[in-house]
């Protein structure tokens, strides 16, 4: 599914990726941890072709088709999904016209003609108890005035709009009361199947308990310095990085 | 005074002709608003309210003017659709600057002037004693009435305070007359269609590039409702320049909505002046619409005369290539328990220039007053430029104003979460530049316009409005 090999990417003059190696095959959920500025949200944001990160070395392959030279609407096209750390407000425009706007721009670049209104909604209120999403919401606009739970359940609706063979969670936990999150991760889950691969970054492993990754990364400086399983995720919830930091020779 | 000295040349050489062709009431005024225009000019761009468009520039060019009243021949019911569908309005057309009546209305004055004998109207739908008529047609009728109306006339549109008020006075024939009686409530909105066409060329005419002059008064006695739409249009792609002069005298508890949506092309300037009094207790929604144009300046010059008044002002404008849109506004509180506010909004694409200069005036005494004035605009090209000046001046202790303007760009975090959602960059803006400026649309109170207008600015984005939509005219 995805194939990156000594990815490199900078912020304005900050190298923040120094080299990220990567494979992730067909229905697998890998977790990335690491501490506060290791690159995780840098990681992501590269990899869905957010114009601020600019990538200066290294590659990467997403169902053999080269990311890195894809506008971000067509990685999206390809099945590649991120719910956003903070979801992005736009006063204005309306959930449902958003969210037909998206559909229909994927199924265009898909060869299908729009989907009609009756269908549209029907999907729209199947998907949306997914994650158990007022259908209020739907005529407001777009994450305004919506809670930091109903914004974070949002992004897994729109995940369950698109279904993408991929999805990066972005710390989606954060912010979440234990209910919310239980729904998120119900939601997740209910999405997976055998195709479709996910990765979440979080700094606790109670969604990991949740989700159940059989990969855990810890991302270090740029890089992943450590890689396990579901194991490693609790073993950095009981005594933090230092003793990883250690392994490789640091303070 | 190179650009006046045409204008002063023709006024001197042809004043006979404008006056055989004109009703005496607006020939009263005419030599004096010559005296004012001969005297004081085209303001130069250090005058404040005329800083962001070079007035005497746009005069500059030498355009016919029809002073002879030669009939154009277009049958704009015929050629002329402007849809705004679920809008049911009595329609009513001004060629250039002239009421169009056709035959038919002719024969329907006739015979409603001698069945009914009073002033005829043109339409039928129009409820008991209201006037919706030519001028000209008006106060050639003799009466207490008639009178009284055309006493009226150059009363708010001072022609020694504005040079483009001073022309306009000195050249118009003819104008619109608008009355509403006392307590009468005009429930179906008035559709007046501005069209510009050009004269049709011969032998001795070599100019076919037209001034025009409209001029239109309205009149609201107390307690009376009107709703009225103006709609600018321009039928052939010949260089016009249009100048118009607006009063509209609002009474006690009265109310009047007024819309100006300009849909003409890049060879067009259009310079308008509003003048606008309310009494005691009376409500104005004033929206200017700018779709389509090549150089326009709005002038609004709004006061409340009684206590306990109301206004809104709101404008809407879309402009891109070289296209320039300037709106001026000053709105006087002269006495207290008044409220006023604004909200313009601007998209300015490619080399397109915008200006809004807003001025609030309380005076000494207008105490109680609250007053909110807005402009927001987006620039989406570094070469696009705006220009805002909200501006407040309190003479009064016990107000509540505020002003406030803002130039931005388009929010780039959330086109790129647009763009991850598989939403393409054009898309994106499209969604983010409609919800812009359906923010003000929005607050317009003629519904089915506020529909035709979101579809209209949908297409403006779109490129798909190069002219109009729905004009057979134009196409």
């Amino acid at each position: 599914m995805l194939e990156v090999k000594n990815l490199h990417a900078k912020i304005g003059e900050k190298e923040i990726l120094k080299g990220i190696d990567l494979v992730i095959n067909d229905g697998e959920t890998h977790a990335i941890m690491g501490p506060n500025g290791s690159g995780k949200s840098t990681l992501s944001a590269v990899l869905v072709g957010n114009p601020l990160y600019e990538v200066t070395e290294g590659e990467a392959f997403f169902n053999g088709k080269n990311l890195l030279e894809m506008k971000p609407e067509d990685r999206a096209h390809e099945g590649l999904f991120l719910s956003f750390q903070y979801p992005v407000e736009i006063p204005g425009v309306s959930m449902t016209n958003f969210m037909k706007a998206a559909i229909n721009e994927k199924r265009k670049y898909q060869g299908l003609d729009p989907m009609n209104a009756a269908e549209f909604l029907k999907l729209q209120r199947e998907k949306r108890k997914v994650v158990e999403l007022d259908s209020k919401l739907a005529n407001r606009s777009v994450n305004e005035g919506f809670s930091g739970g109903e914004k974070k359940r949002n992004e897994i609706f729109q995940m369950a709009m698109l279904e993408p063979k991929l999805s990066i969670l972005d710390e989606t936990d954060s912010g979440l009361d234990v209910d919310a999150m239980r729904i998120v991760a119900e939601g997740v889950n209910k999405l997976q199947t055998p195709e479709t691969s996910c990765i979440v970054i979080t700094h606790y492993d109670r969604l990991l308990e949740m989700i159940r990754p059989q990969f855990v990364h810890v991302l270090y400086k740029g890089r992943i310095v450590k890689t396990g399983g579901p194991e490693l995720a609790r073993q950095i919830q009981e005594h933090g990085y230092d003793w990883i930091k250690e392994e490789i020779g640091e303070e | 005074m190179k650009s006046e000295k045409q204008y002063i040349e023709l006024y001197e050489q042809a004043r006979q002709m404008i006056f055989a062709h004109a009703p005496e009431a607006m020939n009263a005024v005419r030599d004096e608003a010559f005296r004012s225009f001969a005297s004081a000019g085209f303001p130069s761009r250090k005058v404040e309210r005329y800083k962001y468009t070079d007035i005497a520039q746009l005069f500059a060019p030498d355009y016919g003017v029809n002073l002879n009243r030669l009939e154009i021949p277009v049958d704009p019911y015929q050629a002329f659709r402007c849809d705004v569908p679920n809008l049911s309005t009595s329609l009513f057309f001004v060629v250039n600057d002239m009421f169009y009546s056709g035959e038919k209305q002719e024969a329907r004055y006739k015979k409603q002037e001698e069945s009914e004998k009073r002033i005829p109207h043109a339409n039928p739908h129009l409820p008991e004693g209201v006037i919706v008529d030519s001028m000209a047609h008006v106060f050639s009728h003799p009466s207490p009435l008639t009178t009284y109306l055309s006493e009226h006339y150059a009363k708010l549109a001072k022609t020694g305070e504005d040079a483009v008020t001073a022309l306009n006075t000195m050249l118009a024939q003819d104008g619109l007359l608008v009355y509403v009686p006392k307590n009468v409530k005009v429930d179906r909105a008035i559709q007046v269609i501005n069209i510009l066409k050009a004269l049709p060329q011969n032998a001795q005419r070599v100019v076919t590039d037209l001034m025009v002059n409209r001029r239109v008064l309205i009149i609201l006695e107390e307690g009376a409702e009107l709703k009225m739409l103006f709609c600018d249009h321009a039928a052939d792609d010949r260089n016009f320049l249009a100048t118009q002069v607006i009063e509209a005298f609002v009474g006690e508890n009265a109310s009047l909505d007024l819309y100006c949506l300009e849909e003409t092309h890049y060879k067009n300037v259009r310079v308008s002046n509003v003048y606008i009094d309310q009494q005691l207790g009376s409500r104005v929604n004033h929206n200017v619409i700018t779709l389509h144009n090549g150089t326009t300046r709005n002038k609004l010059d709004l006061t409340f005369s009684g206590e306990g008044a109301e206004c809104q002002c709101y404008g809407c404008v879309i402009a891109d290539k070289q296209q320039h849109v300037d709106n001026n506004t000053l709105i006087t509180h002269k006495v207290p328990h008044c409220t006023s506010s604004e909200l313009y909004k601007y998209v300015l694409d490619d080399k397109a220039t915008g200006a809004f200069a807003g001025r609030v005036l309380v005076e000494h005494g207008a105490q109680q007053t609250t007053s909110q004035m807005t402009n927001q605009n987006l620039t989406a090209t570094r070469e696009a430029r705006m220009y805002t000046q909200p501006m407040l001046e309190i003479y009064a202790d016990d107000v509540k104003c505020a002003h406030g303007s803002t130039v931005g760009q388009l929010n780039e975090a959330a086109l790129f979460y647009m763009r991850q959602r598989g939403i393409s960059l054009a898309e994106a803006k499209l969604l983010l530049q409609n919800a812009f400026i359906n923010e003000v649309i929005d607050k317009m109170q003629l519904e089915p316009l506020r529909d035709r207008l979101h579809y209209l600015v949908e297409k403006r984005f779109r490129g798909e409005l190069n002219k109009c939509t729905g004009c057979k005219l134009c196409k």
